[in-house]
């Protein structure tokens, strides 16, 4: 009697072991998150705020700023608990509550070349992609500095797959949720047999360990010393270019030995120092997949628009822009440096045309006027720097009004720019920055844009 | 200045009555603080419901099952942002969040109640403050010059807002901790007043025990 109790109760630890390891593996969480006993064995507990001499650490995301943290009286402890605000998002890192380390095994998986893809690369994305082949195999680290419209998820494809054949965990980690959303079903097409996590705030995939995971970099603080190969997709872009807590996650995710890959169209100054001294290993595309340079800007003096607006004007050169817009029935986004100029013009505008329309960041309706832009119902689309990366829409052009603004940096503008020309069918466009002032990012941004067109010249990547 | 929920930087503006007169500049930003809507104008003068009547259906439908609560207070309006910002205070547990509701939390409350009334947080199960780890009525009544009395204890453990409203008005969700009331003016707090079955429930116990005036005063009036 005594031992079959035993038995089954050794088998029932058995079963959930089994089960709290695939949901413990890899990760660092809260232990008010856990509502299950776990294997000590496995684990490595540790306080989530720590003392230092500067005033308190967050453990799970780095922060330090003391403006961040705040304290109240808990009831859990019965005294004043310190907790960090910055990531409070992902549940309440407080003295009193902390952080629960997988420090077990991984299991992994081993998938026979998975990847289902007949596309060709062209033989700068082939260059890059065997150098990222190099840098997987290797544990090392590289970056891919691809001109927008490079092709640079087809490039990682091969990596990926060489990844996953040796058993490795892959995580693609991108900043915005819009980009994972793009990301994941691209790659769960071309690798239908490998088991998927797509993370971002509020997915279904939750907790899931998967051998291939597509995640914002907010998600990565459940992950610690989880991933064999770690893929910072635009690490340029805000949030992770602002935010020193999101680079420490992703060096927090990933494996001691591992391989870490960034990608980006324009990495900042010190980087490309780096690169050119040889301190950072690199590759560049400097061409798009369709054999054509990148448009480059034009500048078009606009005079003090802001002071004209005031009397609800719009410089002449930009009423010209929009009134040729729209009699050529050519969409153009228009780009415009605050939230609230762009809900003040948009009305404006729609005098011109009454279909016009604006975004922003926190606009409920961003996704729906988006999508109207690309099936062409929005003769010009109006809005801030969010739409600067990921929307692609054939044959359009691009303007910037107030382009000496600070908002616009040359990785925005250079960014900018490349919206337009991104099909093979319509390979050029028009790119304007009205301005009031030329400003140093806007002559770096073109000297940008013209020097990899040189480079791409040189290397015979360019059909002229 | 550092807002307390976007966390940007903003300039307040520079006056002399910052110099002059203690005024506490605002702990969020203009572009947040614009967000919130502060219950203003035509409204229920029982639960401050906006509405054009004098007393809206539910309060005459509160009125004809005897409730005991006289009045209900409340200082925003629910809509998407406050949605937001109370997920994060409280489900996710940003407790510095409430310095954000501070000024207008006192100012409704002084023009309404006198300091010598009693308030009366609702209170949460055990499971559930440990859980979140403080109670978002207490915090709220934290902010007012008033002292507390815990008079309740919680019975059910489900959350008000997973229940239907049908739901909502059956069983009893609250006992009374042997606390004494008696003879007192007590304002019942909370974070929220959607069909009101919560406070005037813990109003018919408190009368019972013999408190003689009851209110209540809720942050939000959805």
């Amino acid at each position: 009697m005594t031992s079959a109790n035993k038995r089954s109760g050794r088998l029932v630890h058995f079963f959930f072991s089994g089960v709290i390891r695939l949901y413990m593996a890899g990760k660092q969480l809260l232990k008010c998150e856990l509502s299950f006993p776990y294997d000590e064995k496995y684990v490595q507990i540790v306080e989530s705020i720590v003392k230092t001499k500067k005033g308190y650490r967050c453990v799970r995301c780095g922060n330090e700023n003391q403006q961040l943290f705040a304290s109240f009286p808990c009831a859990r402890c019965k005294r004043i608990c310190t907790y960090c605000r910055k990531c409070v998002m992902m549940g309440r890192c407080s003295e009193c509550n902390p952080l629960v380390i997988w420090t077990g095994p991984i299991p992994s998986t081993f998938f026979s070349s998975p990847l289902k893809w007949s596309g060709k690369l062209s033989p700068a994305q082939q260059l890059a992609s065997d150098e990222v082949c190099h840098a997987i195999d290797r544990n090392d680290s590289l970056l891919v500095w691809a001109v927008c419209g490079a092709g640079k998820t087809e490039v990682l494809f091969a990596g990926i797959n060489l990844a996953l054949s040796h058993g490795k965990r892959v995580c693609i980690a991108a900043p915005r949720t819009d980009v994972v959303l793009e990301l994941a079903p691209r790659l769960a097409s071309v690798f239908p047999s490998v088991d998927m996590a797509a993370l971002y705030g509020g997915s279904e995939d939750r907790g899931k360990l998967a051998s291939l995971t597509v995640a914002t970099t907010h998600q990565l603080l459940r992950y610690c010393r989880a991933f064999d190969v770690m893929i910072v997709d635009e690490v340029d872009a805000f949030p992770y270019s602002a935010d020193p807590m999101l680079s420490y996650a992703v060096e927090r995710a990933r494996k001691p030995t591992s391989s870490l890959i960034y990608l980006t169209a324009t990495p900042n100054e010190q980087w490309r120092y780096e690169v050119k001294s040889g301190k950072r290993k690199a590759v560049m595309i400097p061409a798009r997949y369709h054999r054509h340079p990148l448009p480059v800007p034009t500048f078009e003096w606009c005079g003090n628009w802001q002071k004209k607006w005031r009397k609800k004007r719009l410089p002449s050169c930009v009423v010209r822009w929009i009134n040729e817009h729209v009699e050529r029935r050519k969409q153009a986004f228009l780009f415009v440096p605050h939230i609230d100029f762009l809900q003040q013009a948009v009305p404006h505008l729609q005098q011109f045309h009454p279909h016009i329309e604006g975004v922003h960041a926190e606009d409920p309706k961003r996704k729906e006027k988006v999508l109207a832009f690309r099936r062409g119902h929005i003769p010009i689309l109006v809005t801030t720097t969010i739409l600067e990366r990921g929307v692609t829409v054939p044959n359009i052009d691009v303007a910037v009004l107030g382009a000496e603004q600070p908002i616009f940096t040359e990785s925005a503008l250079v960014q900018i720019a490349g919206r337009v020309g991104r099909s093979a069918q319509h390979p050029t466009g028009d790119i304007r920055f009205f301005h009031f002032g030329k400003t140093k990012a806007m002559l770096k941004a073109k000297r940008h844009i013209v020097r990899m067109n040189e480079e791409a010249r040189k290397r015979g990547l360019l059909d002229e | 200045m550092k807002c307390v929920i976007c966390h940007n930087d903003w300039m307040p503006k520079m006056s002399f009555s910052i110099f002059l007169t203690l005024r506490q500049e605002d702990v969020c930003c203009p572009r947040c603080r614009a967000r919130f809507i502060r219950l203003e104008g035509n409204r229920c003068e029982r639960c401050s419901r906006l509405t054009d009547q004098v007393v809206c259906e539910d309060c005459i439908a509160w009125e004809k099952r005897k409730s005991v609560l006289k009045q209900n207070v409340s200082v925003y309006m629910y809509n998407d942002w406050m949605k937001e910002v109370m997920n994060r205070f409280k489900f996710r547990g940003d407790y510095a969040l409430i310095e954000a509701f501070r000024q207008d939390v006192r100012a409704v409350f002084s023009k309404h109640f006198s300091s010598d009334v009693c308030l009366v947080p609702i209170p949460l199960s055990p499971s559930r403050l440990a859980e979140r780890g403080f109670n978002q009525a207490e915090a709220i009544a934290s902010l007012l010059p008033s002292p507390m009395i815990f008079g309740l204890q919680r019975i059910d453990d489900e959350k008000q807002s997973k229940k239907k409203r049908r739901e909502r008005f059956t069983g009893r969700k609250f006992c009374l901790t042997g606390e004494n009331v008696a003879e007192k003016r007590i304002v019942i707090v909370d974070d929220i007043y959607t069909t009101g079955a919560t406070v005037h429930e813990a109003a018919k116990l408190l009368y019972d025990a013999g408190a003689c005036e009851i209110c209540s005063f809720t942050l939000i009036r959805s």
